[in-house]
């Protein structure tokens, strides 16, 4: 069984951070746009060293989404930054209309996505990013999980022409992922091999996949890990491969099961190979204040929940 | 004074156009459309220095955003006699399969579009951010934008425009067709939004008014002086006052029309006076 070793806890927003920095020594038509959030986002470096590339926009999300749609009009390569919910819902029009429908090259890049925000409460906890995204059409959908794939994200967008959002948080988590991976959107990473049951598992609930990968290895349970980073367009190949080779299926992700990742996962079993599958999400609810641990446990985004629902999924295996 | 005489067959061109067009599809927004049409003209003939030969990015040419895309069946016209696009796909406006969508669109690729526009209150941001890369590339080519009146009840616009003044645009002129109408109603009775134009010098931008937005003399010379206002360390606001329905007397002065085609008696009276000047498509 493949072992991950926690390098140390980082904030996934923090990769964010540093892939900015990054690209802004190697990328000069990339340009930032952040509305009051600069240091939550981690944009302060880029703002620093690049005053001139630098957008405080102020509160005002739907003014900095059309903006940014405007700026790639004469080649800049827009990041815009701000809270997951304050990038989708607030400004979805402004999105569908200036950015998705019109094909601007912008990326949409959104911290504290989903319960682990944590102590602010269900107003900024967004559970419905993931879907509102991945219904527009032409849009990348990404829910990056550690910083180093964070990282590697930011880089890999850049250099892809056409709308994305990349969605990551606020906690330290485990960083277990390559410092020095390739990061191909669209390309599922296989993070364990197994034969027993498939789980598939996108943003923070990858290293809780891993856990209990680990706990199932001990019961004599093969578990295979897929992390799906892209959630738009899918790997459908490599859900395919596992699904027939395993026969049941776990998803896995900080969002509710209404428009998540796990609902494009079983379009496409319905489609090629109706397969069992539970789901490791949010059950139609908002969040509420507390600690991520907290909320994690509370609304069954750990491994724990993970490990009953695949408890589940093995007994409805024939 | 510039001589105009030469603008005023092709101003009744498009008028034509506009008719004919909505006409055909028995819908569409001729009322908008028909109020600025001597504007669209004025700016695609004489102000504006932009290329044909069409590009995205449009480095080195001055750029155009519609911010109120209900009117795209004037802006269709004057791109195509602009030469942008055949001049006979206006047969196609709002059929399946054209590249003239009923709001103008990216989508499509029909060349002098760079933005959707249709939900309203968006395009100030966008030209916004147009004119900043401008400023970024070291080109020095203007931005022209135009909107609704209506259109200014979308909060987004304030935010643009607070932005704007903030951060200095002074590469941008933003036009506001006031015609005083809207769907409901005179815009002073759905929701009156009092003093334009204190209100945008209070953001900190330059106004400037046309008095007569109908009259192409008029218009030329307003933005000429907008023109001269530009890179002055303060965005520029055109306040263009037209009148809907410009041109076809029984749609004028009314917001009767701002969504409807006429029929076909309307339509020969329309016509009628707005006789073929440089030939209908």
């Amino acid at each position: 069984m493949t072992k991950f070793t926690n390098t140390g806890n980082k904030d996934t927003r923090s990769g964010f951070g540093a892939g900015l920095t990054e690209l802004g020594k190697t990328n000069k038509d990339v340009v930032a746009l952040c509305a009051d959030l600069t240091g939550s986002l981690k944009m302060n470096e880029f703002e620093a060293n690049h005053p001139d590339r630098f957008f405080q926009v102020g509160v005002a999300e739907a003014n900095m989404m059309g903006i940014a749609a405007g700026m790639t009009i004469g080649g800049k390569i827009p990041f815009t930054g701000t809270f997951a919910n304050f990038s989708t819902g607030r400004v979805y029009d402004q999105i569908r209309q200036s950015i998705a429908y019109s094909g601007k090259n912008v990326k949409i890049c959104a911290s504290h996505a989903g319960v682990t925000l944590g102590e602010d409460g269900a107003t900024h906890q967004i559970l419905e990013d993931i879907g509102l995204m991945k219904m527009l059409p032409g849009m990348t959908v990404i829910n990056t999980c550690d910083f180093n794939q964070t990282k590697a994200a930011t880089l890999a967008i850049a250099q892809h022409v056409g709308p994305v959002y990349l969605r990551f948080g606020r906690p330290k988590v485990a960083n277990f992922t390559a410092e020095d991976q390739k990061f191909e959107i669209g390309k599922a990473v296989h993070l364990m091999e197994g034969k027993d049951v498939t789980i598939i598992a996108t943003g923070h609930l990858v290293w809780e996949a891993i856990q209990a990968a680990e706990v199932l290895n001990d019961k004599g349970i093969s578990a295979e890990v897929i992390n799906i980073h892209t959630i738009k367009p899918l790997d459908s190949e490599a859900i395919l491969n596992s699904a027939k080779k395993t026969g049941c299926v776990v998803t896995a992700e900080e969002h509710n099961y209404y428009g998540g990742l796990g609902e494009s996962v079983s379009r496409v079993l319905a489609l090629h190979h109706p397969t069992p599958q539970e789901f490791v999400a949010t059950n139609d609810t908002f969040g509420e204040s507390g600690t991520p641990a907290q909320l994690m446990a509370k609304y069954g985004l750990n491994s724990a929940a993970i490990l009953q629902k695949v408890e589940r999924v093995l007994q409805r295996k024939e | 004074m510039t001589d105009t005489s030469h603008l005023e067959d092709l101003v009744v061109q498009v008028r034509r156009d506009i008719l004919r067009m909505v006409h055909k599809v028995n819908s569409g927004h001729p009322g908008g459309s028909l109020g600025c049409t001597e504007f669209f003209v004025s700016l695609y003939k004489e102000i504006m220095e932009h290329n044909t030969d069409f590009t995205m990015d449009g480095i080195g040419e001055d750029l155009f955003f519609l911010s109120n895309g209900h009117i795209s069946p004037v802006y269709y016209s004057v791109l195509a006699r602009s030469g942008y696009f055949p001049i006979n796909e206006l047969n196609t406006f709002r059929l399946i399969d054209s590249r003239l969508q009923g709001h103008p669109t990216t989508h499509e690729g029909l060349p002098g579009v760079r933005i959707a526009s249709g939900s309203l209150g968006q395009g100030m941001s966008v030209a916004i951010g147009a004119a900043q890369t401008k400023t970024l590339n070291g080109d020095n080519h203007l931005i022209y934008s135009l909107h609704g009146d209506g259109e200014l009840q979308e909060g987004q616009n304030w935010e643009a425009i607070m932005y704007a003044a903030a951060n200095k645009i002074d590469n941008l002129i933003a036009t506001v067709d006031l015609n005083g109408q809207q769907i409901d109603g005179a815009t002073d009775h759905v929701l009156p939004m009092g003093d334009l134009k204190a209100k945008f010098e209070a953001f900190g931008w330059t106004v400037l008014e046309i008095q007569e937005g109908n009259n192409v003399e008029a218009i030329i010379t307003g933005m000429k002086a907008a023109k001269a206002e530009t890179g002055k360390g303060k965005p520029v606001c055109v306040l263009l006052k037209t009148v809907m329905g410009n041109g076809v007397d029984f749609m004028m002065h009314t917001h009767a029309w701002h969504g409807k085609a006429p029929n076909d008696e309307q339509l020969e009276i329309g016509l009628a006076q707005n006789p073929e000047t440089i030939g209908d498509y």
